[in-house]
């Protein structure tokens, strides 16, 4: 069991922040990152392929963050692999010490800078879920049996936001019945909203070990809170918030989104409103102890 | 029916190279109706090769294309043309293309890029609903197919990038999994759209796709 699923399930406030490995093999920064956050943190995701865009491998980071003494939280989409694929990176994650895994449907090539590949989706999020739980359970997809089984924390993401949200929260509840035992959300920033969502989430997952993160992505300008409420389907952010973000000057922005996220993590952390959060800096990790010690987080 | 479209003019010119003698062929069928293959569109080609300094032996608009026995009997017909041409142009999906292919030994081009099966919804407007699975699943989704019309073929719902009812991937076309929730409400059936659904079996056909329906025996029938 790795430390992230630990502190998951012992009913503390779980913190997660990110890692987007390079494009190439300049990897200082990316290490300084993990250097920084590793032990600060409970785990940190790392992205696959994100935004459709070709990476530095997602499992290959995860890897080298359990070597260093973290917890990775393995991020992994069913675009680009099929299920003998997916099944076999599976099981390489468990031998290299990976036990968390993210599983995502992903972005589709379109949005990404190999628009004429083709995309896969043999299997998506809802079908991954099955896949690891059938794989720690001791089976592989097809009903075969393993040589010693997976022992994952499966994890899955939901959209509060998502307009409309009946089938958004019909998919949620899906992926729970398939064997999710932990969300990260979306990110949000309507803290009223969320909590209503949240009031909906744990009447369903009542009874059930199923824990869910908020998801914050630190606002760094008013202008990209304007372009996330234009451009990502399921991010909305309020009109009190791209007010406040502009009530600073440019060179202040970046404070003020950090001060934003560390209050809304106290929030959460207060009003037992979830059961932890997941920090995204976007490749400004170095923010995020800031913002912890701003929560009270560290 | 077969959505096709006419490639540009220059790639059909530049397929030809120096052959000078061809022979055109369109469809009656599909490619009638999307007007990228008909006897409007084969008599305009001819003209056009004709300005580009081509030799138009022979032009037909067959009944269908796709079937190959009906394209040896036409070029039986025209021997001689079909005999003295350098090159065939087809006019038609890639299926019929191939038709032609079995039907000569010359240098077969397509004219057209095949796009998709697709429903009409109006004169000459088409959209793609179904992608030949191989085994229909719609009843389980009120009959609007998420293989095909959601963008990522998901099977269990909505992702993260439907966008006010419509699809992010794009814009201008509604989200299935929105489509599929507000018919199976409609129905009475939104329980329906609880049900985990597995993954899908890509080989229900193998593909290449062949059937015998002569052969009542559905197991040698399909293969």
């Amino acid at each position: 069991m790795g430390k992230y699923r630990e502190a998951a399930e012992s009913g503390k406030f779980v913190v997660s922040g990110e890692i987007g490995p390079p494009k190439g093999t300049q990897v200082d920064d990316m290490l300084h990152h993990i250097d920084l956050l590793k032990d600060m943190v409970d785990g940190l995701n790392v992205t696959d392929n994100q935004s459709a865009v070709l990476r530095l491998g997602s499992m290959a980071v995860s890897h080298h963050i359990v070597s260093v003494g973290g917890d990775a939280i393995f991020q992994m989409t069913t675009r680009d692999r099929n299920r003998l694929a997916l099944q076999n990176d599976l099981m390489s994650a468990h031998f290299l010490g990976i036990r968390n895994v993210l599983c995502l449907t992903g972005d589709h090539v379109s949005v990404g800078d190999h628009k004429d590949a083709r995309e896969v989706y043999d299997f998506e999020s809802v079908q991954l879920i099955q896949a690891v739980k059938k794989m720690n359970e001791g089976s592989d997809w097809a009903g075969n049996e393993l040589q010693g089984s997976t022992d994952f924390y499966i994890g899955a993401v939901v959209t509060p936001e998502s307009n409309p949200i009946e089938p958004q929260k019909a998919k949620f509840e899906k992926k729970i019945e398939a064997g999710a035992q932990f969300f990260q959300t979306q990110a949000v920033y309507d803290m009223d909203n969320f909590q209503n969502f949240m009031e909906y989430a744990r009447g369903v997952t009542e009874g059930k070990d199923v824990k869910i993160m908020a998801g914050l992505v630190v606002l760094t300008s008013v202008g990209m809170a304007k372009y996330m409420n234009k451009f990502v389907p399921g991010v909305f952010v309020p009109d009190n918030l791209l007010e406040e973000m502009a009530s600073v000057p440019k060179e202040e922005a970046t404070k003020k989104g950090m001060e934003i996220c560390a209050r809304h993590i106290k929030l959460l952390k207060e009003k037992n409103v979830c059961d932890g959060v997941h920090v995204m800096a976007i490749g400004k990790e170095e923010i995020v102890p800031e913002i912890l010690q701003l929560a009270d987080l560290i | 029916m077969i959505i096709s479209q006419q490639k540009p003019f220059e790639e059909i010119l530049e397929a030809l190279g120096d052959q000078e003698k061809v022979y055109l062929v369109g469809c009656g069928e599909c490619a009638t109706m999307t007007e990228s293959g008909g006897e409007n569109e084969i008599v305009d080609m001819k003209t056009r090769l004709e300005a580009a300094g081509k030799t138009v032996l022979g032009n037909d608009v067959a009944h269908a294309t796709c079937h190959e026995l009906d394209m040896k009997r036409i070029f039986r017909q025209s021997k001689d043309a079909a005999k003295e041409t350098d090159a065939f142009i087809v006019f038609s999906c890639g299926a019929g293309t191939q038709s032609v292919r079995e039907a000569t030994d010359k240098h077969v081009i397509p004219g057209t890029n095949t796009l998709f099966l697709g429903n009409v919804k109006r004169n000459l407007q088409y959209e793609e609903k179904c992608s030949l699975c191989g085994e229909c699943v719609l009843d389980e989704y009120g009959s609007i197919c998420p293989v095909t019309r959601c963008a990522k073929g998901i099977l269990n719902g909505p992702c993260g990038g439907t966008n006010n009812g419509q699809c992010e991937v794009d814009p201008d076309k509604p989200c299935a999994w929105v489509l599929i929730h507000n018919q199976l409400k409609k129905e009475d059936r939104i329980e329906q759209f609880m049900k985990i659904q597995g993954p899908k079996r890509w080989n229900a056909v193998e593909r290449p796709g062949r059937l015998d329906a002569r052969d009542k025996d559905e197991e040698k029938g399909a293969a």
